[in-house]
């Protein structure tokens, strides 16, 4: 495309389909403590 | 960003200029009118041709398709999957700022004995259905004032995996000022992520981290975080500080960090009552946002000379981040997430230890109270008004049940200069991301 870039590689309507594993980190274990950051978290079922 | 599909765009100008035309779904002979000053008949074709394919490829103006999905996902089957282990109710240092005060958390100063962090163990190990990873994070107060319990528990956990089919993922957060040879070696065994309090620049830091006799504690600890942080290879480590209304030029104090080597940093905004002093207030938000600016311009251009360095609130992962399902349930407290106190009582989470209406059980009985733990599982972006329009629900999942409680006393509210700054963030990460493509796109 000329006008347009994309930059992520997964549509989060098709994780919909799959389901949730729940093998994932639990958010506040990382570092935060004090906020909720979950769009950072990585996928586990991609590994 | 289209919102529900997730995806991320960068457009030219023309684009730009388009998009809000198609928003309102007019004809391309009203936006071909519309914009004739400005661009030519035929750039703004292809860039209506662009967007069109998007959309056709479900990544543009696509629908809601999981506010319908709420009642499925409400009635999910949960299990616990992570403990925050209260080793220590008991603190060496005597934080301005610190939530747990001084480590006792409203009541009295206690350590965790090996046998109820042992049932704390047991009770995740008989609660985590098939889930296989269980996360267990040593916290305090200051776990290292009752360190052979966290070695024994870690011991303990490792022969438990075996027997049950599962994995620890053992974490430690620590203020440094028991930190050592032996347990840093311990740690670099057996855990997946440590997390050392420092605040920044060491008048920063030793305003805000004193010891109960009022001397700074920087010069001790950073030290011995710096040759912790080589000796985990600058990975799996996060240096972790606070800023609060007294460091609003806290950029300084992540480049700081960054200056002194640490690869993996995360220095966040302070929660705290508006009563305190060192509280952010609404007015310091514009400030703060000038900051984060300022501190994600340095980051790319650190990155482009090669020594740049990870800033956690500013890390998202486009490609490969956490499915719906994990964007809906947040942070899992009250139901994947449990605290547990140095007597075995479970709270939603370290956050609500203390707050005796979140008493969810014990060691002993396990869940007492299912009402709270549903409260909790209901918790999502679609329960709270405050983020059904926002941009960045998918990101923060509605933000901290804990901040939201604080400020409005409900879980299904949203502490708002928390989102102001949250929706900051993302911006800024997604900026870093584009600018980094850009270059990339360049070579």
């Amino acid at each position: 495309m000329k006008h347009i870039q994309t930059l992520n590689t997964k549509s989060l309507q098709n994780t919909v389909k799959k389901g949730g594993c729940g093998e994932c980190q639990t958010s506040c274990q990382s570092a935060c403590k004090t906020s909720c950051t979950v769009g950072n978290q990585s996928c586990e079922s991609n590994k | 960003m289209d919102v529900n599909s997730g995806s991320v765009h960068i457009v030219d100008d023309v684009v730009y200029d388009v998009l809000p035309y198609l928003e309102k779904k007019e004809s391309k002979e009203e936006i071909l009118k519309a914009l004739a000053n400005s661009y030519a008949p035929a750039e703004i074709e292809e860039a209506l041709e662009e967007c069109h394919e998007l959309e056709e490829a479900g990544a543009l103006f696509t629908e809601d398709i999981y506010e319908n999905a709420i009642d499925a996902f409400k009635n999910r089957p949960t299990v616990v999957k992570a403990l925050c282990l209260h080793i220590a109710h008991d603190c060496n240092l005597a934080c301005r700022y610190c939530f747990a005060e001084e480590g006792e958390y409203h009541g009295r100063r206690a350590l965790m004995s090996y046998e109820v962090g042992k049932k704390a163990l047991d009770f995740l190990i008989a609660n985590s259905g098939s889930r296989r990873n269980l996360e267990v994070d040593f916290f305090g107060g200051e776990p290292l004032m009752n360190w052979q319990v966290v070695k024994d528990l870690v011991a303990y956990g490792r022969e438990q995996e075996k027997i049950h089919n599962k994995n620890f993922r053992f974490t430690l957060t620590t203020n440094g000022v028991l930190l050592n040879d032996e347990v840093m070696e311990f740690c670099n065994r057996e855990m997946a992520n440590v997390v050392l309090s420092i605040d920044g620049r060491k008048e920063v830091h030793d305003y805000m981290r004193p010891f109960r006799k009022g001397k700074g504690s920087y010069d001790l600890i950073l030290p011995k975080f710096e040759k912790f942080a080589e000796s985990r290879h600058q990975d799996k480590y996060y240096v972790r500080g606070t800023f609060t209304r007294h460091n609003l030029d806290f950029a300084s104090d992540v480049l700081h960090l960054a200056d002194l080597g640490f690869k993996q940093i995360s220095v966040e905004p302070v929660v705290a009552q508006p009563e305190e002093e060192y509280a952010l207030r609404e007015e310091d938000i514009p400030a703060i946002c000038e900051e984060y600016d300022r501190l994600a311009k340095e980051m790319i251009k650190r990155h482009k000379e090669g020594r740049g360095f990870n800033f956690f609130h500013f890390m998202i992962d486009l490609t490969g981040g956490p499915c719906v399902y994990k964007r809906l349930s947040g942070c899992g407290s009250g139901t994947e997430y449990l605290a547990v106190t140095p007597w075995g009582d479970f709270y939603p989470c370290h956050q609500f230890v203390g707050e005796e209406q979140f008493l969810m059980g014990n060691v002993e009985e396990g869940i007492k109270t299912p009402q709270i733990q549903a409260e909790f599982k209901n918790c999502n972006v679609y329960a709270k008004e405050k983020c059904k329009n926002c941009f960045a629900k998918f990101y923060c999942s509605g933000g901290c049940a804990a901040n939201s409680w604080n400020f409005h006393k409900s879980i299904n509210d949203a502490y708002d200069i928390g989102c102001e700054l949250q929706r900051k963030r993302i911006e800024c990460a997604i900026m870093i991301k584009a600018a980094l493509a850009a270059e990339e796109k360049e070579n």
